[in-house]
């Protein structure tokens, strides 16, 4: 494998096809073959099925023509053992196959396809390229229709009760990029769904979004699908809301396949002595929701229960936790550091640029004529190498640039791709690998910032392109090797906000070691789950919440501070410093991070008579009187709940997430309490995701009903005489219910505090509804966009207490990678003063981080004065690059001769 | 595109906001017209004013500094 430079000539030799399984067998590869373009390592692999030497004992065409000698036909596998202390289990899920469905069709109708099947057909690196064809002809479909809750959501032999959590998304994240991607007139996305499950973080505007945009929405779950003519496109059959049956032509048909447990979930159980639900998932806690059973073994992702990117990637930070608390005495026994190559001494060489230009499959090369920047690259001056990659990326690309810079004895580096902000560090690294300073590199943005946002002008693209090359081209002139240095770091936390999540993550950073401060407002730990009765997994929260409490307020490494305030905040990752005023007294502490858990609180309506009569009352009333006069709420004749009460409305537009299991939950009970009670739930959509969505069936079992409401047509709310009545307009029937209720149970929305006062302090940032920003959806879900700050629960979002539970583990482990050294590597962009510098100090006035001071130095004889830049204060910001009258300041990286150079640069575009 | 005129417009983007938004257009596939020029910046302060005034005085058609 060591000698595969990934060049492609085996399977271009290769005389054997075969149904490419990663997409999903609509195209061909090669019996020796990439898995995908992106896979990592980047080595060809043989399919010891179908190739022809392993299966029938001839051909070695590859092995003839491999210029490195790198096949090996008697290569086989081997058992490898291996000790460990922990064992994280994220075998993800399986598809579901709609094969069993016969009325929709999927296998003998070629225009029917699967979720997954339709995101290869849009992708770039899939069956054609991007191009949306569909499968029949070949041709560009212009009506598509997509198809929900295929074998989920339904108890029919073969499918699966759950909710699989992913597919409304999904679903209308595919329509909305194939009405990015399709051209010209009669184009229409149809959604076909039962109820739109948007409920995760800025879900809820996109679907708005979506829908502003053309996307339709029907409330139906077709229940045939009929091939069209000769078997080209589709013809579905459905039943609207009111009753009236209908047929519809589309061009194709997407069926929106579930999540299932692996197919070696059973097998896995037993050889880990782990317990998995009816649905074959792993089975945890709300309190442990990554802990298996059996200690030491711990789950996260889809194998634990269906869930989207963010939710995965969290509570593989969470499992990360758990297995270093597991690890604590072997921490950092086996660790290495990387090591690289003596870096090369650049100075005095004569500039020799290599240019690497990235087509990015088609994201770049479908709109930029990629060859043309590449030949007007080489006729810059000092460039001596240029090269158009496929993926500039992959890996098989970083062997081939750090090639080029030995060939050809490069010492800049241009890379004319995506973003810098994502894509920098990587090719940092392979100029560092290369024995090149990592500063040697200048990067444009021809992806994100050209061929994505002029898709309909490439001419003009090309141009663009060319002047970004140019520019970069011109800066790197410019550049020279910088050094980082490195400052010692504050080993403690700080937790702002004594809830749940806030004392889950004190827990597990001073279970890890790290003496850790909880800060709490009030006098009294607990926050909001104080107002629980039980999870939806019918665990008991209060007698929880109470162990949890005893844990913190008795753990040596935490220091409890309840009626506390943060009064200021200094200093930066790995070394804050804070001000705080604890029941009246000043204090202050120093810490290398932050989590911020400052909960949320649910919104006291405004709406439906709350407030104004006394059986009209919000979940937390509910469940108190639940918990404390239950034997009065027995004797009710009736009881209501409305949904989405302040949620899912402009001003408000998110949903709370938990509202709607809590109202099942509830309305459970009070069947429970009394079988004969009418129990109604008055809701917009039902919204008990994953294995919630058995309580839901559950409580219709019971007799619960549920009826729908919209939101241009709420349910009103009167008095008349004694009785409390609620007047709704029902969808099936068409026409307006009168309910009575002796209780009116408002499913009110989950708020953010107020956290002006703290984000103002941390300079961090919350989106449009108050929730603070993570730093990227997927990529680093718990992260802030400022460094060392780590949020979890409500703060950041509305969510179920396992959830705010794993979301404060995996901020813990996301926080141990900077408190588990001692020492923390700085960027090397800072502030420098330079031999113009006389000492005017006007930088010191503008400088936001007090970075620079005055100094005085001798020269010749002659008391002179300078600034001086505090390295470990200094962002690079340039403040005081702008401020200064001579250039006695520069940024490195960002010198006004570097600047200036790109400003001429663009100049040339006017001829 | 030579008869018609197509402005320059020079950018100076703060790397941490305006620049990350030029990035996310991207994602989101808001189309624009292709007639500005970025350069990355560590913060919309550190633009020189001298830079912008060197800019228009040889001809460019529009300075933006986002931050």
């Amino acid at each position: 494998m060591d000698k595969c430079i990934a060049c492609g000539l085996c399977a271009q030799k290769c005389p054997k096809k075969v149904d490419d399984d990663y997409n999903a067998g609509m195209s061909q590869r090669k019996a020796i073959y990439l898995k995908y373009s992106q896979t990592v390592p980047l080595k060809y692999a043989i399919d010891g099925e179908h190739c022809l030497y392993t299966a029938k004992g001839k051909c070695r065409a590859c092995e003839k023509f491999c210029p490195t000698g790198a096949i090996n036909f008697t290569d086989t596998g081997a058992v490898v053992t291996v000790n460990v202390g922990a064992v994280i289990l994220a075998p993800g899920y399986q598809a579901f196959d709609p094969s069993g469905i016969a009325p929709y069709g999927y296998g003998r109708i070629p225009d029917v396809v699967t979720g997954l099947e339709y995101e290869r057909l849009l992708s770039a690196s899939g069956p054609n390229q991007g191009h949306l064809l569909r499968p029949s002809d070949h041709k560009e479909p212009k009506r598509i229709a997509w198809v929900q809750c295929v074998g989920s959501r339904c108890t029919h032999t073969g499918a699966n009760g759950y909710c699989s959590t992913v597919c409304c998304m999904y679903a209308v994240k595919q329509a909305v990029v194939t009405a990015e991607h399709t051209h010209g007139d009669g184009l229409n996305q149809t959604i076909f769904f039962m109820d739109l499950r948007s409920h995760n973080k800025e879900f809820e505007r996109y679907v708005e979004s979506a829908r502003s945009n053309g996307v339709r929405f029907i409330r139906s779950r077709p229940h045939t699908i009929l091939p069209g003519k000769n078997n080209i496109g589709v013809r579905l059959a459905y039943v609207t809301e009111d009753g009236g049956r209908t047929e519809e032509d589309f061009d194709m048909a997407v069926l929106s396949v579930g999540l299932e447990a692996p197919p070696d979930a059973l097998e896995l159980a037993h050889k880990f002595g782990i317990d998995l639900d009816r649905y074959n998932f792993a089975r945890t806690s709300s309190f442990t929701p990554v802990t298996t059973n059996r200690d030491g073994i711990y789950v996260c992702g889809a194998f634990q229960s269906p869930k989207a990117i963010p939710r995965s990637v969290t509570e593989a930070s969470a499992a990360a936790t758990e297995a270093a608390k597991a690890l604590l005495p072997a921490r950092g026994t086996l660790a290495r550091e990387k090591t690289y190559p003596p870096e090369r001494k650049t100075t005095g060489e004569e500039l020799r640029l290599g240019v690497f230009v990235c087509s990015c499959g088609i994201n770049i090369a479908g709109v930029v004529d990629v060859e043309a920047v590449a030949d007007y690259a080489r006729t810059l001056p000092h460039v001596v190498c240029v090269e158009n990659n496929l993926f500039t990326c992959s890996t098989d690309t970083q062997v081939l640039i750090a090639a080029r810079i030995e060939e050809f004895n490069l010492n800049r580096i241009v890379v004319a791709a995506c973003t810098p902000r994502t894509h920098e560090p990587l090719f940092q690294d392979t100029l560092r690998e290369a024995g090149l300073n990592a500063y040697l590199l200048e990067m444009a943005n021809i992806r994100n910032q050209n061929a994505w946002v002029h898709q309909k002008d490439p001419a003009f693209a090309t141009l663009k392109a060319k002047d970004q090359v140019r520019m970069a081209v011109a800066k790197v002139c410019r550049d020279y090797p910088l050094a980082s240095m490195s400052v010692p770091v504050v080993q403690k936390a700080l937790v702002i906000g004594g809830g749940v999540a806030g004392m889950t993550a004190a827990l597990d950073l001073a279970d890890q070691g790290y003496p850790t401060v909880l800060v709490e407002k009030s006098d009294k730990l607990g926050g909001a789950a104080w107002h629980l009765n039980t999870t939806w997994k019918c665990e008991d929260v209060r007698a929880w919440l109470g162990r949890l409490i005893s844990r913190v307020d008795n753990h040596p490494s935490i220091q409890v501070l309840k009626n506390a305030r943060l009064k200021s905040v200094s200093g930066s990752v790995g070394n804050f410093a804070s001000d705080l005023e604890v029941g009246g007294n000043p204090m202050n502490v120093a810490y290398g991070i932050a989590v911020l858990a400052t909960g949320g609180a649910e919104y006291q309506p405004e709406e439906y008579r709350f407030g104004q009569d006394p059986r009209v009352m919000t979940h937390h009333q509910f469940d108190a009187e639940l918990r404390e006069r239950a034997a009065m709420v027995q004797q009710a004749g009736s009881a209501v709940f409305i949904q989405c009460v302040g949620s899912r409305e402009p001003g408000r537009m998110y949903c709370s997430r938990v509202c709607c299991t809590h109202s099942v939950m509830s309305a459970m009970r009070l069947k429970e309490l009394n079988p004969d009670m009418r129990v109604f739930v008055l809701y917009r959509d039902m919204r008990t995701y994953g294995q919630r969505e058995d309580l839901y069936t559950r409580a219709r079992e019971l007799g619960v009903i549920f009826i729908r409401f919209d939101l241009e047509n709420k349910p009103e709310v009167y008095q008349e005489g004694a009785a409390l009545r609620i007047k709704v307009m029902d969808p099936i029937l068409g026409r307006p219910l009168r309910l009575e209720a002796d209780y009116l149970v408002l499913a009110s929305a989950i708020v953010p505090h107020d956290q002006q006062e703290l984000t103002e302090l941390f300079k961090c940032g919350v989106n449009p509804d108050g929730f603070l920003n993570e730093a990227h959806p997927k990529l680093r879900p718990v992260d802030l966009t400022v460094d060392g700050l780590f949020a979890a629960g409500l703060c950041h979002h509305p969510k179920p207490l396992d959830e705010a539970v794993s979301q404060a583990k995996a901020a813990v482990s996301r926080a141990g990678v900077i408190l588990a050294k001692a020492a923390m590597q700085l960027d090397a962009i800072k502030s420098e003063v330079t031999a113009a510098c006389d000492g005017c100090a006007l930088c010191l006035d503008v400088c936001p981080y007090r970075a620079i001071k005055l100094e005085e130095y001798g020269d010749n004889g002659h008391a002179r004065r300078r600034i001086v830049t505090d390295k470990a204060l200094c962002k690079g910001c340039g403040l005081c690059e702008a401020t200064c009258p001579k250039e006695g300041v520069t940024v490195h990286g960002f010198t006004h001769d570097q600047l200036k150079a790109q400003v001429d640069a663009v100049l040339e575009a006017l001829g | 595109m030579s008869e018609k005129f197509e402005p320059v417009i020079l950018g100076f983007l703060c790397n941490w906001c305006a620049y990350a938004g030029a990035d996310l257009a991207g994602v989101s596939r808001l189309q624009y017209p292709p007639n500005l020029r970025v350069i990355r910046v560590n913060c919309s302060g550190m633009v020189h004013p001298n830079l912008v005034v060197h800019a228009l005085s040889k001809g460019i058609d529009g300075v933006l500094v986002m931050g």
